[in-house]
């Protein structure tokens, strides 16, 4: 396989990437694994500095950004709250990252605005990964994701992969209906209809040549799933306890809804889970959102040493 | 024969086939309010040689500068500019649909961060810009944010 080079390109959404490079990237992710779990040492990114700017707080992104970075020999600054930086004292987002980009070799960057990385990434000359901005994008848990899904069912296109939940306000889940249906998935949305994935992005899935299946009910779509992605359905969204508590229990994973699907349906969750998945289901083997969780760092791994230009 | 429902002008632009309704906003594009000096003629709801409806702008003493003209593109694709001098036509283009927009239109999305201030009250240093997506029916995206502009007019600069 030709090496991928990515060299200085920054992650901003991963409409940016073809399914070549995608592929790429997740191979390299495969090939870190080891260095991720602490089992082999590495110092490829020995003297390079990873700038984390959190503008906003997270606690699986942000970690396994640093997780990645320090198991590659690389060390980390930045904050996790912008309260007593110089955004507070009026400071444009530009110029913050003027001068990040003057302290380090690759900025990662938490925003809650919409936009906010491709901005960062007009003004900064190293490259900037976008690790969530707002309800934008967020391409590096896409690619866990991605890699996840390949790296337990050896395969993505014509896999049935059925998203659950809140598939109307859920940042991951529409990153990664595009991305599924650039692969060639087959793809089941399974949502209360006030809940249902936007138009847009079932225009966006179609123009891939994929027809999504639309279901309101879980019990009737979970049979042929290969992959059930849960997303958690948000008290917020309704405006009475009762009805929330009755549509989140019609979207909830337990053991007696896995007894209608395939037998080696896996079950991902981009985590935290609140209710949606019951604590039982944690012990079967078709749960695989605390393997995704890890995926998170050798998937970091591969992007910060390919935007670095450096490979073993 | 010509045949003018309004005075002619003598020196100046008529922006003709303004998609029908559109000639208020064409009026805003150039800033034409109550402290206007020359004097300019509106014709709204007129039929067309293909007899379609259409808007007519003439101002005298007046010509565009291209961001005017790349306004105009935007809300009203079909209109040409005629240039008026001594009376007569002396040069007649169709308006272009520029591939991208910038500084002309505002992001409707108030989370963009094309539209974020920050505590002293700035912008950020862009202009807000956009890819051209189709022209008929106007679409725009944002480049920052990546939504779809819906009422561009609503949001000219
Ligand atoms: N001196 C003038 N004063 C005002 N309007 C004019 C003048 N000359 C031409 N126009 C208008 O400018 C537009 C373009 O004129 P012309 O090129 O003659 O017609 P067309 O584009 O329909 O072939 C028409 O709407 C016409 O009425
Ligand atoms: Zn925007």
């Amino acid at each position: 396989m030709d090496m991928l080079d990515m060299k200085g390109r920054d992650v901003v959404s991963i409409g940016d990437f073809t399914v070549d490079e995608i592929n790429g990237i997740l191979d390299l992710a495969q090939d870190m694994v080891p260095i991720a779990k602490g089992e082999r040492k590495s110092n490829l990114l020995d003297g390079k500095i990873l700038a984390a700017f959190f503008f906003e707080p997270s606690t699986r992104t942000k970690l396994s950004f640093e997780s990645a970075m320090l198991r590659l020999g690389g060390s980390v600054l930045g904050f996790a709250n912008p309260k007593g930086t110089s955004a507070t004292k009026g400071e444009t987002l530009a110029d913050t990252i003027r001068m990040a980009e003057s302290y380090s070799d690759v900025i990662v960057l938490r925003h809650p605005r919409e936009g906010a990385a491709r901005l960062a990434a007009k003004f900064s000359e190293k490259p900037v990964i976008n690790a969530g901005d707002g309800a934008g994008q967020h391409p590096t848990q896409t690619l866990l994701d991605l890699f996840t899904i390949r790296s337990e069912k050896g395969k993505i296109g014509g896999l049935n992969i059925n998203l659950v939940g809140d598939l109307k306000y859920g940042r991951t889940v529409h990153s990664l209906a595009h991305a599924l249906a650039m692969f060639g998935a087959d793809l089941s949305f399974t949502a209360p209809p006030e809940l249902q994935m936007p138009e847009h992005v079932i225009k966006d899935v179609r123009s891939y040549g994929i027809e999504p299946h639309i279901y309101t009910s879980l019990d009737e779509s979970v049979h042929d799933s290969d992959v059930l992605y849960v997303t958690r359905i948000q008290k917020e969204r309704f405006p009475d306890m009762a009805e929330y508590e009755k549509v989140a229990g019609a979207y909830r994973v337990d053991l007696e809804l896995l007894e209608k699907a395939k037998s080696d349906v896996i079950i991902m969750h981009p985590l935290p889970r609140v209710t949606e998945i019951a604590p039982e289901v944690d012990e079967t083997r078709n749960a695989k959102y605390f393997v995704q969780a890890f995926n998170g760092v050798p998937v970091r791994m591969a992007l910060l040493s390919l935007v670095l230009g450096v490979s073993e | 024969m010509k045949e003018f429902k309004v005075q002619p002008i003598r020196n100046g632009t008529v922006i003709d086939h303004i998609d029908s309704g559109k000639a208020l906003d064409v009026l805003k594009i150039l800033n034409i309010d109550e402290t206007v000096k020359s004097t300019v003629s509106v014709i709204m709801h007129v039929q067309s040689a293909k007899n379609e409806y259409k808007d007519i702008v003439k101002v005298e003493d007046k010509e565009l500068n291209p961001k005017q003209l790349q306004k105009i593109a935007l809300i009203a694709p079909h209109a040409t500019i005629n240039i008026i001098r001594d009376y007569e036509v002396v040069k007649k283009s169709a308006v272009k649909a520029p591939e991208r927009v910038v500084g002309i239109v505002r992001c409707a999305n108030p989370n963009c961060i094309t539209n974020a201030r920050t505590e002293l009250d700035t912008y950020e240093p862009v202009e807000p810009e956009f890819i051209v997506e189709s022209v008929n029916p106007l679409k725009l995206r944002c480049v920052y944010c990546d939504r779809e502009l819906d009422d561009p007019e609503k949001h000219l600069i």
